[in-house]
């Protein structure tokens, strides 16, 4: 079976910080990590491989600091990793991000499945796997918990409000995964070392023959007009009496003034 | 693209077994506040099969038009399927906006129709509002796990298609008298061009009672509970409101409680008007789940749990011991 998986580099929500006085944001303590719910797709890949065989390769768009990550991704299972990069796809929104990333896996050959994760953490859209889909011409089940490939097809469980359904697909096909799915493999010291020795393949614009206009903030047909913190709650009421009996009776005192009861 | 040929406000229809949702109805009364805002007609689509309590629906929620396409094809939803409708209404009509609810169906066609038709959709908003300086309409949503707020607008590019949560909007009050005009569109979908099947529907065995997302009252638990059968004192306490359970990922995980309970960034979003939170330590996963909840509660033992930075009360003790106070307590002032 010949896999996909598309990974986002992003900034570590957990790092980054808000001024409480003057509401600006700081992202300087944020580190870059893969995007949570992208190693859950990849670890979905690599099971497959183990069961029937192939390969799985990842690719990202991003910048040359996305090699971090795509590393990262050999060291935990993928065969190989390819980075797509290019000043000129900066600022693509989801639409343009699906172009960009549907012309890279074109380039890159025929795959029975491509997995993503449900949505970035840092821009939380749950989107670009879709648009991917759609412009390869492939089905999709997003929201799935379990993948099993059986004669040819897909059987996946795909979650909903009350539960799951079970959806057979054929394939060629695409997934989204969340966390549910399953827990991500931790790299040994030894696939990390041979991880940074391998080969991360560079594709630009020129080799995607993509026109510049389509792609970037130019190209995007969503413009982000501006990125602010929210007002801040108010700082709240603490109780805390001398036992726990005592607090919770001071809790139901706060909640009846507070018409809460 | 001339972007003055494309007018009006569509809501997408959603339904469950016939009845339809909640944020479909909540969308309805918002898209007519924009569409009166504009000068244009508020347009509901429902797509399905027996859809007679959908489109009555939509006329007694402010809707100025139906666009109605009914057939065997669309009984369950499939993203081919009603692709493929949406993508044609879109071409024959040219919708300036398109409001989906943010439920698994809304996003999967929201962002399969948006690629097909060139563009993206702004998902997830909790806000929209039409600039007095351009005429267009800003949408904000949450990014970073609804740590920051992002406004973005789509100057250029029609239609627009945003998701909604349900609860960003309010329901207006059903007007019975008000008539709607009734479109009926014959668009087929072969089934060889439906290429996901559905070979089973599990539900969660546990009785559905309030819908979380759309409870007033949430009351969750966390592993601080220590073991799955003090998740009695959860429930107790949600059926005493006549509110929904929620659960964090790790409880879940543990298999105290099952998956459609789950609050947080992979699991459901809520935002009621009280939110109980016990024994939570409020991983930022779990906070991005229910931070815009009115008024919260956190009990927790210890002083310095991350959960009290968004609670407005921050109950500092051992939750099996309070929570049975809490609710004796609260019986008392029902009785009384």
């Amino acid at each position: 079976m010949d896999l996909l998986v598309c990974v986002k580099q992003v900034l570590d929500t957990d790092g980054i910080k808000i001024d409480p006085d003057t509401n600006e944001i700081n992202k300087s303590g944020a580190s870059n990590i893969v995007s949570p719910y992208d190693k859950n797709a990849l670890e979905a890949a690599v099971q497959l491989k183990e069961t029937a065989g192939g390969t799985v390769t990842v690719i990202s768009l991003g910048s040359s600091e996305a090699k971090k990550a795509l590393k990262e991704c050999i060291s935990v299972g993928a065969d190989k990793a390819v980075l797509i990069s290019d000043e000129v796809f900066s600022g693509s929104d989801a639409y343009a991000t699906g172009l960009v990333l549907t012309a890279a896996i074109k380039k890159l050959g025929q795959f029975d499945l491509i997995l993503c994760g449900e949505q970035a953490t840092d821009n939380d859209d749950g989107q670009v796997g879709t648009q991917i889909a759609e412009h390869l011409g492939i089905p999709q089940v997003t929201c799935a918990s379990k993948i099993e490939i059986k004669d040819g097809k897909a059987i996946v469980n795909k979650e909903t409000d009350e539960g799951y359904m079970v959806i057979e697909t054929k394939l060629p096909a695409l997934c989204t995964t969340g966390d549910s799915i399953n827990e991500p493999r931790f790299a040994t010291i030894k696939s990390k070392m041979a991880a940074n020795r391998a080969k991360i393949e560079v594709l630009k614009a020129a080799d995607l023959g993509i026109e510049t206009d389509e792609v970037g903030t130019k190209g995007s047909p969503t413009q982000i007009l501006k990125v602010f913190a929210p007002p801040r709650r108010k700082t709240g009421i603490k109780i805390q009496e001398e036992s726990d009996h005592d607090t919770a009776l001071k809790l139901v005192q706060n909640m009846v003034a507070a018409k809460l009861v | 693209m001339d972007i003055q040929e494309y007018k009006n406000v569509w809501v997408f229809i959603e339904t469950e077994n016939g009845k339809t949702e909640n944020v479909s109805l909540e969308l309805l009364s918002e898209g007519k506040t924009l569409a009166n805002s504009k000068n244009e007609k508020l347009i509901a689509i429902v797509i399905g099969h027996d859809v007679q309590a959908a489109v009555k629906s939509t006329s007694t929620y402010g809707a100025d038009e139906v666009i109605q396409v009914e057939k065997e094809e669309y009984k369950d939803y499939s993203t081919d399927a009603y692709t493929n409708v949406m993508e044609t209404l879109v071409a024959k009509y040219k919708p300036s906006i398109i409001l989906f609810g943010a439920t698994n169906d809304g996003k999967d066609l929201a962002a399969r129709l948006a690629a097909r038709v060139h563009t993206s959709v702004v998902s997830d908003c909790t806000e929209l509002k039409v600039s007095d300086h351009s005429g267009e309409v800003e949408w904000t949503r949450p990014v970073y796990g609804g740590n920051l707020l992002a406004t973005v607008s789509s100057p250029n590019q029609r239609p627009q298609i945003a998701t909604f949560r349900t609860g960003i909007f309010k329901k207006d009050q059903p007007d019975d008298a008000k008539s709607v005009n009734v479109v009926q569109e014959n668009i087929k979908t072969p089934s060889e061009a439906i290429r996901t099947k559905i070979i089973d529907i599990i539900k969660s065995s546990e009785e559905s009672g309030v819908k979380l997302e759309e409870a007033k009252v949430v009351v969750s638990g966390g592993r601080g509970l220590g073991k799955p059968e003090n998740f009695t004192l959860v429930k107790e306490l949600a059926d005493l409101f006549g509110g929904a359970v929620g659960a964090t990922r790790a409880v879940i995980d543990a298999g105290w409680i099952s998956p459609p309970h789950q609050v947080g960034q992979s699991g459901k979003t809520v935002s009621p008007d009280l939110y109980i939170a016990c024994g939570i330590s409020g991983a930022i996963q779990h906070v991005s789940g229910m931070k815009s909840s009115k008024v919260i509660i956190a009990i927790n033992k210890d002083p310095d749990a991350p959960i009290f930075d968004i609670a407005d009360y921050a109950v500092v003790g051992d939750v099996l011991e309070i929570v049975p106070v809490l609710i004796e307590e609260i019986k008392k002032l029902k009785d009384a």
